[in-house]
C-alpha cells in the first residue's frame, strides 16, 4: 500500500472502529451492570440481546429534533458535538500498535489533555443553551468539575513525562519495555485513572447529570439525536481514557506471545470492564465531597508525586 | 504549511472581530475560544508545537472555561444585548480605528523594509523551551510564580470564612 492509502487505512479505520466499539459497550454496559447486580439487562432483541444496540439507534434517529423554544438555538446545537468532535480527535494521537494509530505527534500526551480540556465546553455550553434551572445547575457542575480534575489529571501525568523524558506516546510506550509504569508511578496511576472518571463524567462522579437530582443534568433540554451525540461522546471518553492508561501506565501494546494490537485491545477491555464494575458498586458522593476530595486529596497527592519522582529523575541521572 | 497558516491567521482576525462586534456576550466569548484555537494553529505552523498545546490547555481550556462559567451565572438577556447594541454606536469606532489603522501602517512599512524575516521552520521541542525558561528566563519564571503566589493568597483571603461566620 502506498502511504497515503495505509494513512487513510488507519484514519477511517480508527474512526470506525472506534465509533463501533462506542455503540457496542451501550449493549456491554447494561448487560454487565446486570450481571453484577444480579439481574438480566437487556437479553430480548437477538442473540444476548446485542440487536438491544441497533434498535437503541434506530429510536435515537427516529425521535424528533425537538428545540425547546426558550433556548439559545446555535449553542443548543453546537455544544453536543464539541465533546463528540474533540474525543475523536483525541484518538488520533493513540498509538494502538506499531503502525498503527493516526498520527505520530512528538506533543502527543500534551494533544490528549488539550482535547480533554476542550470537552468541558460542551456541558456548560449545553447546559446554559438549554436555559432550564436543572441544566444550568449540571453545567456549573461539569465546568467546576472538569476544571479542577483536570489540574491534577495533567499533573499526574508529568511523572511518566519524567521518566519517559519526552511527550511523545509512542516512545513513552517503548521506555516500558522493561517496567510497566504503573510499578514506579503507582501514585500517578491512581491520580490519573480517578481524574479521568471524573472527566468522563462517569459513575461515581456523574454529578453534572445527577439523575436523582436534576433529572438528566446538562442535557435535560436533549432529546434524539443531539442527545445521542452527548450519549455517544461519554462512550467514547471511556474508550479514549481507558486507552490512554493503557498506553501510559500498563505498557500500551507491550507484551509476549500475542501480536500487538491484542494485547492493547484486551488491557483496554480489561480496563473498560473495571471502570463499569466501578459504576455498579460505588454510590455518586455529595457535590462538596467531590470537590474537597480533588483539591485537598488529589492534588497534593500529585504534587508529591511530581516531586519525588522529580528529585529521583535527578539523583540517578548521571553527573554532567 | 503555509496556506495552514493563513487560514488559521485568516479565521483568528475574522473571530476576533466578531468578539468585539458580537451582541451576546456567551456568543463574543465562543469567537474568542475560537481565535485562541486558530492562534494555536498559528503557532503550531511556525513550528512551536509546545507553545500550541499550552495556548489550547491553558487559554481556551481553562481560563476560558472561568469566563464562561461567569457568563453563564450572570443571566444575560435580550435587554442586554440592545445595551451592547447602543454601547457599539458608530462614532466609538474612530478613535480605536485610527490608532489600529496607524499600527497597521507602521507594520506593514516594516514588513517593506524585509524587517519580518520569513519565520524560522524549525520545530522547536518541548525540551528547548523548558531549556530556555529554566535557563535564559529563569528570572521571569520566579517573577511570575510569586504573581501566581500573590494571586493565590488573595483568592484565598477573599474567600476565607471568618470565624464568627457559620454555615
Amino acid at each position: 500500500m502506498t502511504p497515503i492509502a495505509l494513512g487513510l487505512a488507519n484514519v477511517f479505520g480508527v474512526l470506525v472502529i472506534v465509533l463501533a466499539v462506542a455503540a457496542l459497550l451501550i449493549w456491554v454496559e447494561r448487560r454487565l451492570l446486570g450481571l453484577w447486580q444480579d439481574r438480566y439487562g437487556p437479553n430480548r432483541v437477538g442473540p444476548f440481546g446485542l440487536l438491544q444496540v441497533v434498535a437503541d439507534m434506530i429510536k435515537i434517529f427516529m425521535k424528533e429534533d425537538w428545540v425547546p423554544p426558550f433556548a439559545d438555538k446555535a449553542v443548543l446545537v453546537l455544544a453536543p458535538q464539541i465533546i463528540a468532535i474533540v474525543t475523536l480527535v483525541a484518538f488520533a494521537v493513540v498509538p494502538i500498535a506499531p503502525g498503527i494509530g493516526v498520527v505520530n505527534l512528538n506533543i502527543g500526551l500534551l494533544f490528549f489533555l488539550a482535547m480533554s480540556s476542550l470537552g468541558v465546553y460542551s456541558l456548560a455550553l449545553g447546559g446554559w443553551a438549554s436555559n432550564s434551572k436543572y441544566s444550568l445547575l449540571g453545567g456549573f457542575r461539569a465546568a467546576a468539575q472538569l476544571l479542577s480534575y483536570e489540574v491534577f489529571m495533567g499533573l499526574s501525568l508529568m511523572g511518566v513525562v519524567m521518566l519517559a523524558g519526552t511527550f511523545d506516546l509512542r516512545a513513552i510506550v517503548e521506555a516500558q519495555r522493561h517496567l510497566w509504569f504503573i510499578v514506579p508511578q503507582f501514585v500517578g496511576f491512581v491520580v490519573f485513572t480517578i481524574a479521568g472518571i471524573a472527566e468522563m463524567r462517569r459513575l461515581p462522579f456523574d454529578l453534572p447529570e445527577a439523575d436523582a437530582e436534576l433529572v438528566a443534568g446538562f442535557h435535560t433540554e436533549y432529546s434524539g439525536f443531539k442527545f445521542g451525540l452527548f450519549f455517544v461522546g461519554e462512550y467514547i471518553g471511556l474508550v479514549l481514557i481507558c486507552a490512554m492508561i493503557v498506553t501510559l501506565f500498563l505498557g500500551g501494546w507491550l507484551g509476549p506471545w500475542l501480536p500487538p494490537v491484542v494485547w492493547f485491545v484486551v488491557k483496554t477491555a480489561v480496563l473498560i470492564a473495571f471502570f463499569i464494575l466501578l459504576r455498579a458498586a460505588l454510590p455518586r458522593p455529595r457535590y462538596d465531597q467531590l470537590m474537597a476530595y480533588g483539591w485537598k486529596v488529589m492534588l497534593p497527592l500529585a504534587l508529591v508525586n511530581l516531586a519525588v519522582t522529580g528529585a529521583i529523575v535527578v539523583a540517578r541521572a548521571p553527573a554532567h | 504549511m503555509e496556506y495552514m497558516f493563513f487560514i488559521a491567521g485568516a479565521i483568528a482576525i475574522v473571530a476576533t472581530v466578531r468578539v468585539v462586534t458580537a451582541m451576546h456576550a456567551v456568543h463574543a466569548l465562543l469567537y474568542l475560544i475560537v481565535s485562541l484555537l486558530a492562534v494555536a494553529l498559528v503557532f503550531f505552523t511556525l513550528g512551536a508545537p509546545f507553545a500550541a498545546a499550552l495556548e489550547v490547555i491553558i487559554y481556551a481550556g481553562a481560563i476560558m472555561v472561568l469566563f464562561v462559567f461567569v457568563m453563564m451565572m450572570l443571566n444575560l438577556g435580550k435587554a442586554d444585548a440592545e445595551r451592547e447594541r447602543s454601547w457599539l454606536s458608530p462614532g466609538m469606532w474612530i478613535g480605536p480605528a485610527v490608532l489600529a489603522g496607524l499600527l497597521l501602517i507602521e507594520l506593514a512599512w516594516l514588513v517593506a523594509q524585509g524587517a519580518g524575516a520569513p519565520a524560522v521552520r524549525q520545530s522547536v521541542e518541548p525540551k528547548a523551551v523548558g531549556v530556555a525558561l529554566f535557563g535564559n528566563y529563569v528570572l521571569g519564571v520566579e517573577l511570575a510564580s510569586m504573581l501566581l503566589l500573590a494571586g493565590l493568597v488573595g483568592a484565598y483571603h477573599v474567600g476565607r470564612r471568618r470565624a464568627d461566620e457559620t454555615d
